[in-house]
This record gives structure tokens, sequence and C-alpha cells, in this order.
């Protein structure tokens, strides 16, 4: 067992899981979101010489997306430290 | 130099370039062929996972197929790199923690099941051969318009290098040309875009460009320009779309979860030392595609006002043909450009109502755009060169999972349970061998259906192994059956729309006839649906998975004790 004991290994999925949803919430409302259901408002904004739904569905979405791994992957490289389960 | 001469150079010194690579980083191991021995830094996985996802099909057809879609073009541009959040986030650092050299491994181990393991191994064949034969025929098309050689002696070359690289080197090799590819592929896509937006716009990155001001002084914005010379000339706004939100929607979710489900991507995680290696694996990976995913649009807007310009005329009337532009006459000559007139004035004109008398096939967009832009030679050199790169690194990495699945996961887990790791090497290489022969064959004869196919493997990776995977680690409890039935509902529900549409009844593919407005290619989406219900259900009517798998799963939901991917 590499934790130090149950409830530690629970707590870990849990806060594991709460981060997996935070970060697939912002996945899903800038793609599908502003990209897709909601790019005939958001086409209503300009956004320098984009129409701003435009830009998400065809730029900001993918810069979105690097973002997001990295900060999943500082968060978990924390998580797995303070829950002693990280590798050597 | 003429266009020739440098294309024989540039091409010829990346080729010299790939295959000292693949001699010095030779495999010597099973272990090396299939994982590169586990030791590939994070940065470099990054950059080879990037190469080996950017096929012919991105580099040479995305930013054509955009150019012509307008917004619906974003259903490839989200599609292809939202799927990279899933994998990184609920696949990749699992996987690696399991340590395992395949997809069909973890799912036969996973649901303790010989049953499923098969059904994996033979959907990861399957989809790997479809793909492996479009990029062939990429090669093919690349040599024979920039060598000017014939179709088959361009494929030939290709599997000739192909089948160098892969046969000897395995992963370990395929690796580390795979980065220099990627050096070659991005430097190819990113200059053209450069040189073109600072022409159109006085803007040195083709993203700012995209949104800026025409530099010819009108102080009008370069989209707004575009959209209003499209409906001038009757066709749809560019940065409106044409197809209906719920197709748009389900077209993008599916290429997503059919990219997080792709085994010649996910093996890719398996080549990094360390899970947390392999969360920043994915992030880089994902950032240097970004890189080309970003620049297709904005060169695909560029595109096509420069060759509405170039054509039409600034005035907009048509251009004299006797004058017309030396790349209309060479792309004539491979059937690719045609004009008909028909007003018999001697003009050209293209337009998207009866005035039109321009075919243009929209694949030829980024071959022929530095030729439109009147870029110099080496830039088209250069192109050719990132072609080549594209679709040898794809067709490489896909090699190495056909001949994985035979060797490994048909051979030595189901065949020959006891050949020895030298023995499996060789079938290893063989499978290798006979599967480059088999892709050149489908690249000098295509099957008349390469696009339709491509749709075909995304959707049967979306049905298939993304659901599968997902239960596997996310549930403790799902067992065998549920898996089991979920893989075949989700295949068999998404092959038999695609067949009956694509291949059966294409004449009825109209999205009056389709459910709810979904169109075949986004079918995967509800294959994956009907995957997780049907699985559900089934696991709901029988018992657990056994304590010793529940173990199994815990352990790999943290990333200590994970050693290097071993074969068992």
């Amino acid at each position: 067992m590499a934790f130090r004991n149950d409830d530690d290994k629970v707590a870990y999925w849990k806060e594991n899981l709460s981060l997996l949803v935070k970060l697939l919430v912002i996945w899903f409302v800038v793609s599908f979101g502003a990209g897709i259901l909601f790019v005939d408002a958001l086409n209503q904004i300009q956004f320098f010489g984009f129409k701003l739904g435009f830009w998400f569905a065809q730029q900001g979405a993918i810069y979105v997306f690097v973002a997001l791994i990295f900060v999943y992957m500082a968060k978990m490289n924390a998580l797995d430290k303070k829950y002693g389960v990280n590798e050597e | 130099m003429d266009i020739q001469t440098l294309t024989f150079l540039i091409v010829g010194a990346t080729f010299v370039l790939y295959i000292a690579i693949a001699i010095w980083a030779r495999a010597g191991s099973t272990n090396d062929f299939y994982v590169a021995g586990g030791g590939v830094p994070p940065v470099l996985n990054g950059m080879a996972t990037a190469a080996d996802w950017m096929s012919a099909a991105s580099f040479i057809s995305m930013a054509g197929l955009i150019s012509f879609m307008g917004y619906d073009g974003a259903v490839y541009l989200m599609g292809w790199t939202g799927g990279y959040v899933l994998l990184a986030l609920c696949l990749a650092p699992y996987l690696r923690k399991f340590g395992k050299f395949t997809v069909p491994d973890f799912i036969g181990d996973r649901y303790y099941s010989q049953t499923a393991r098969t059904v994996a191994v033979f959907c990861a064949i399957f989809v790997c051969f479809t793909y492996v034969a479009g990029q062939m025929r990429g090669v093919g098309v690349v040599f024979s318009r920039f060598l000017e050689v014939d179709i088959v002696t361009g494929v030939l070359i290709g599997m000739a290098i192909v089948f160098f690289y892969t046969v000897l080197g395995g992963m370990k090799g395929i690796t580390y040309t795979q980065v220099a590819q990627f050096c070659v592929m991005v430097f190819a896509y990113v200059v053209p875009a450069v040189f073109i937006s600072i022409m159109l716009t006085g803007h040195i990155l083709p993203q700012t460009g995209f949104g800026a001001t025409l530099a010819d002084g009108s102080g009008v914005y370069m989209l707004e320009n575009l959209d209003r010379i499209l409906v001038d000339l009757g066709f749809n706004e560019y940065t409106s779309g044409t197809k209906s939100t719920i197709d748009v929607f389900f077209i993008t979710f599916a290429l997503m979860v059919g990219t997080a489900g792709l085994p010649h991507v996910i093996v890719r995680f398996f080549t990094v030392p360390k899970v947390s290696d392999a969360r920043k694996s994915a992030g880089w990976a994902l950032a240097f595609i970004a890189i080309v995913y970003t620049t297709a649009p904005s060169l695909a807007a560029f595109a096509r006002t420069n060759m509405i310009d170039t054509i039409n005329g600034p005035d907009m009337q048509g251009t004299e043909y006797a004058e017309a532009p030396m790349w209309i006459k060479n792309w004539e000559k491979t059937g690719l450009i045609e004009w008909n007139d028909q007003n018999n004035d001697g003009k050209m004109f293209y337009s998207g109502d009866e005035r039109n008398e321009m075919q243009v096939d929209r694949d030829i967009m980024v071959l022929a755009n530095p030729e439109i832009a009147n870029l110099p030679a080496w830039v088209i050199a250069l192109v050719a060169a990132g072609g080549v790169a594209a679709a040898l690194s794809t067709s490489a990495g896909l090699l190495l999972v056909i001949s994985t699945s035979v060797s490994h996961d048909l051979l030595k887990r189901n065949f020959a349970p006891n050949i020895s790791d030298k023995a499996e090497l060789l079938y290893a290489r063989m499978a290798a061998a006979i599967a480059i022969l088999i892709a050149g064959y489908f690249g000098i004869n295509p099957p008349g259906f390469v696009a339709q196919v491509v749709a075909f493997a995304f959707g049967l990776a979306a049905s298939s192994f993304f659901p599968a995977i997902i239960m596997g680690i996310f549930s403790k409890r799902m067992n065998d059956k549920g898996a089991v039935a979920g893989m075949l509902a989700g295949i068999t529900f998404t092959a038999a729309y695609i067949i009956y549409f694509k291949f059966i009844n294409p004449a009825a593919s109209v999205p009056e006839n389709w459910w709810f407005g979904i169109s075949p290619e986004g079918i995967g989406t509800l294959g994956m649906v009907v995957n997780f219900v049907v699985a559900f259900l089934v696991f709901k009517c029988t018992k657990d998975a056994p304590e010793e798998i529940q173990q199994l799963v815990e352990s790999i939901r943290y990333p200590k004790g994970s050693g290097a991917a071993s074969a068992h």
C-alpha cells in the first residue's frame, strides 16, 4: 500500500476527480459552448477583426486546451506530493 | 536553381537525416522496439507524438478543407485538439501506470478476458490499416507533383524509406526520427503562412494577421473583406457555417473521442519513464500540435482570399486565361484545377453560382499556396519536404502498432505464449514488412473511398476503445461481460450506420434521412453512448469484477511504483 491509510486513498481520488471535473467543464464551455452552441450569440461581439464565436471555434478553444493540460499537470504533481505517492 | 532541383536537394537532405537517425537508434530488444525502452524524455516524446498525430491528411488537406468550409472547419480544429485534453486528463497517466505495451493488453488484463483482448486487437489493426493506406497515397501525391515521377514510383520510394526505419529501429528509432520530422513539418507549415500573412496584413504571426486589417490601406478587416467577397460571389459567409448545430456538435465530439481512442496515439504514452512524464508529454504534444492547428485556419482564410483575387482579378470581373499565373497551368496538368469557359469571354471566373467557370480541388490548397502567393522556390520545396515528413511519420507509427498487435497481442498472448524475446522481435519485424507491402498496395491502388474509410476509423475508435478504457479506469467494479457487450454494441451500431449511408445507399445520405440530423461522420458519438449504456445495463445484471482486478484498478490510480512498461 502506497498510501499511509485508506482515508488518504479515498481523499486523493476524490481530489483528483474534482480537479478533473472542473477542468472538463472549462473544456466543454470553451469548445462546445462558446464555439458551437452559443456561437451565433457570441458572433455579435467584435474581438479585434474576429467575430468572437468564430474566434473561439478556430483559435481560442485550442489555446485553452493547451493551458488546461499544463494546469492539470502542475496540480496533479502537487497532489501526488501532498499524499506522498509521487515517483522518485 | 529551379524548383525541381531544390526539391530534390531539400527532400533528399531530410531523408538522409531520417535514415541516419534510424541507424543510430537501432532497437536491441522487444522493449526498445515496442516502447523505446521507456526512456524518451517528455518534451521529445511530445514532439514525436505531435508528428505521429499530424498525418499527411492534416498537413496537406486540412487547411484546404477549412478554406472551403469556413466556420464549419472548426470541427477538425477543435475535434483533433480537444481529444488531447481527454487523453491527457482521463487516459494517459493511468495507462502509463498500468505499464503494458499495447491497448489490447490493457483491455485484456483489466477485463480478465481473452475475448475482450481479441476484439481489441482486431479493432486496433483495422483502425491502423485504414489510416496507413491513406498515408501512403499522400506520399505518392507529394512525390508525383514535385519530383514529377509517376505516383507508383512515388509510393515505392516512400515504402522503402518507411520499411527501413520501422523495421530496423522500432519505437526507439521512430521516436527520434519523428522528432526530426516534426521540426521539418512545422517549419514547412509556418514559413509560407508567415510570408503570406505579412503580404496580406503586415502581421508576422498568422494567428494575429487572421484578425487584422488588410495591408492595402483600406482599413478593412481581412475576415470582413473575405465575408463580403464570398457573399458577392454567391457563397456563404466565411465566418458562418452551413452544417446544423447538432451535426457540428456530434462530429466534433466524435473526432475528439476518436482521437483519444486511437491506438497509435495512446501507445506514445507508454514510452516515457514516469507517470508525471506522461502528463507532461501530452501537454507538450498538444502545444506543438497547436502551432500547426492555429496556423491552419489563418492559412485557410488567406488562401481563399488570394485564390479568388488571382482568379477573378482586383476588379472582380475575371482575368484573361491567356495571362493566367503559372500555378494554374501547373495544377491543370494534374487535373486538380479545371477551367471551363462557359460565356466564351476568354476570362476565368470563380463564384458560388451559375457564373462559376472553375473547378478547384480543395486538397491542393496547402501545396499550391506558396505558388499562388508567388513565394520563393525554396519555400515551395520546403512544403514538399514537410508533406513527405508528415506522411512518413504517421505511417511509421501506425505500422508499429500493426506489427506489435500481430507479434505481441496475437502471437505471444494467443497462439504461441512460449516464443523467445528474439523470435518475437523477428515476428514483429516480419509483420511490419508485410504491413508495408499491403499498405503500399493500397497506396498504388487506392480504394475509391479513402476519406470515408478514415471517418469509419474514427467512429470505430470512438465507439469501441474509448468507453472500454474509461470504464476500466473510473469504475472499479465494471466487469468483462459489460465491457465486451458494450464494445460489440458500440462498434456494430456505428459500423452499420456508416456502412449503410456510405456504401450501401450513399444517395440517401442527406440530412433529412439522418437520425436526429447526425451525419455518418458524427455517429461515433452516438455509438459511444450506446457502448456506455449497454455496458452499464449488462454490468447491472452480472457480477462485479473480482477482488484482484479491483485492486489492480486502485493501483493504477496513483503514480507511485510505476516501473518501465513491461511484457508481463
